[in-house]
């Protein structure tokens, strides 16, 4: 069976999630990976919405984190005060999803400005909640797109901080969570060197190679020894995303 | 004393040009019926605050009521980019003053501003730009264990517009579904607007007084304005026009067709109920389903 790069990202994210643990959703592919994680092999994931929808069951697929078929049907729906204040700041997140104009070698993400900030030569919608996911969810994982420009060096802004935002390391200023554990492209995945911080490729999706990866990437990037092949998705998740998950193909052929 | 009365009356009286106007509502129970009011009002110089912008926002925009944005997130949810928000800030020199949070950060300065505090404290920002680029994120030192916690100031806006699914004659306001900052927003908030789907006797307020997140006694005016959220939603009333929030990229991504949807839909109608005689189909497509609570006692 065929399968495209989104596809094969939202497969590799799902795949990130185990049984049982507390997720906070955000829109787009992040929401596609969740969704298919808990019909495959992750039944008791329980979802959080920064809209505040608590272990949602979103029966269609929500266009918008705010969407209302993420309330019916919910454990629990809370004002956002107690989202950010309780769930994340109290600790209660195990995974945060983070899409991104930008990541850097680091894992610092840019949602803000292409450019100067004052003087932008892209705004970009900026921050929502994801500073404050990046700080404290246990770890997060982060989906984007492969491309010099969307992979600097160091990115223009720092929206959500990485490993080494500016020569500072997390633990140092404070943070929680353990960062962005795992970048997941639509040629490979790269992982952060549990020392150093800096994003390594760590496994390729068939029929692409290390340098495929290497030439679309800012800075001189690591390859591990050895490299994974990732396997592609399976027929079962093929029909889910194009059937049950995203059967219009708002995000998955955007 | 009841407090109900138009929307038009309800504008004029609170909404004032210069004034800090929050309209909230996290996707769910955006007022848009009182943004097209204020545009048709021709209300200037306005500071809007909201977390998410959304179209309601792009719209007042355009309209050229604002003359700064308080905000955290400035997209069209699920559907691509505000573009007159783009145009007014990547324009040489930029034509709207903005002012930039987290969504954290703007639930802690209505948070602050609801419960009468100098600022809030959140663990948050460290690693960021955010600070170097608004000064108004600062830090304080625990005076307990002496680490530095991030700080913002209070959000008390001149006005706060709150679209519910119910109130009474009193303002005494029923909201369920999602809840955004509505409750913190309204207690923050010097004047307080309500707008509802439907106006109820006070004897359902107080059958289910659980679901009340604004008291009467911080209200000054209560709208009935069915469908008045449209094309943002009320749970259990009508669906979200996501139809609509995808063409919005285009009508918006064009100053001159944008200008026409105003022309048309806002400066064109005198009202919400004329907005809804221009598109009858609207019911038909987006009138909820029933989903139904199960009941509670209150008895002792």
């Amino acid at each position: 069976m065929d399968w495209s790069p989104s596809e094969m990202m939202v497969a590799t994210a799902a795949r990130e999630l185990r049984d049982g643990e507390v997720v906070f959703v955000g829109i787009g592919l992040p929401n596609l990976a969740c969704n298919l994680a808990r019909l495959t092999h992750a039944p008791n994931l329980v979802m959080i919405y920064e809209s505040g929808a608590v272990g949602a069951r979103p029966d269609r697929l929500p266009l918008s984190i705010g969407d209302p078929s993420l309330v019916t049907g919910s454990l629990m729906i809370c004002g956002m005060a107690d989202v950010f204040q309780f769930l994340l700041q109290g600790g209660r997140i195990e995974v945060g999803f983070l899409g991104g104009a930008q990541v850097d070698r680091f894992g610092n993400i840019n949602t803000t400005v292409v450019g100067d900030y004052g003087q932008p030569k892209v705004r970009l919608p900026g921050s929502g909640g994801a500073p404050e996911i990046a700080i404290h969810a246990r770890r997060t994982v982060v989906i984007a797109r492969l491309d010099r420009r969307a992979f600097p060096e160091q990115v223009d802004f720092i929206t959500s901080p990485g490993h080494g935002a500016r020569g500072n390391r997390r633990r140092d200023l404070g943070m929680p969570g353990a960062g962005p554990v795992r970048v997941i492209t639509d040629r490979g995945t790269l992982a952060a060197n549990p020392d150093t911080g800096e994003l390594e490729l760590d496994a390729v999706y068939r029929g692409t190679s290390a340098d495929d990866v290497r030439s679309a990437v800012g800075w001189d990037l690591v390859v591990r020894d050895p490299l994974v092949t990732i396997a592609p998705p399976k027929p079962e998740e093929l029909r889910l995303l194009r059937d049950v998950v995203d059967p219009k193909g708002h995000f998955l052929r955007a | 004393m009841s407090k109900v009365v138009p929307m038009r009356d309800a504008i004029a009286a609170h909404v004032h040009d210069g004034d800090t106007l929050v309209i909230e509502g996290f996707t769910h129970l955006i007022g848009f019926a009182a943004a097209h009011e204020i545009i048709r009002q021709r209300r200037r110089d306005l500071t809007l605050c909201r977390l998410t912008p959304d179209v309601v926002f792009d719209q007042m925009i355009a309209a050229g009521c604002a003359s700064k944005l308080v905000f955290s997130w400035a997209g069209n949810p699920g559907a691509g980019s505000l573009h007159a928000f783009r145009r007014a800030v990547e324009a040489k020199p930029a034509k709207l003053a903005i002012e930039e949070y987290s969504h954290f950060g703007m639930v802690a300065r209505f948070s602050a501003g609801a419960a009468h505090l100098p600022f809030w404290p959140l663990r948050n920002y460290q690693g960021t730009d955010l600070p170097r680029v608004n000064p108004m994120i600062r830090s304080v030192e625990c005076p307990y264990t002496g680490e530095s916690i991030a700080t913002v100031p209070p959000l008390n806006p001149d006005v706060t517009v709150v679209h519910a699914q119910r109130a009474d004659a009193d303002g005494n306001t029923q909201v369920w579904g999602l809840l955004g900052v509505q409750k913190e927003a309204a207690f923050a908030s010097k004047r307080v607007i309500v707008v509802v789907e439907e106006l109820v006797p006070s004897t359902v307020i107080r059958a289910d007084p659980n679901r009340t997140i604004i008291p009467g006694m911080i209200v000054d005016a209560v709208v009935i304005e069915p469908w008045g959220a449209h094309p943002s939603y009320a749970q259990g009333y009508y669906d979200r026009d996501n139809d609509f929030y995808v063409a919005w990229d285009d009508i918006s991504r064009d100053g001159a067709k944008l200008q026409a949807y105003l022309d048309e839909w806002v400066h064109g109608v005198t009202d919400r109920a004329g907005y809804l005689r221009r598109q009858p189909s609207l019911v038909e497509r987006l009138t909820a389903k029933p989903a139904m609570s199960g009941e509670v006692s209150y008895g002792y």
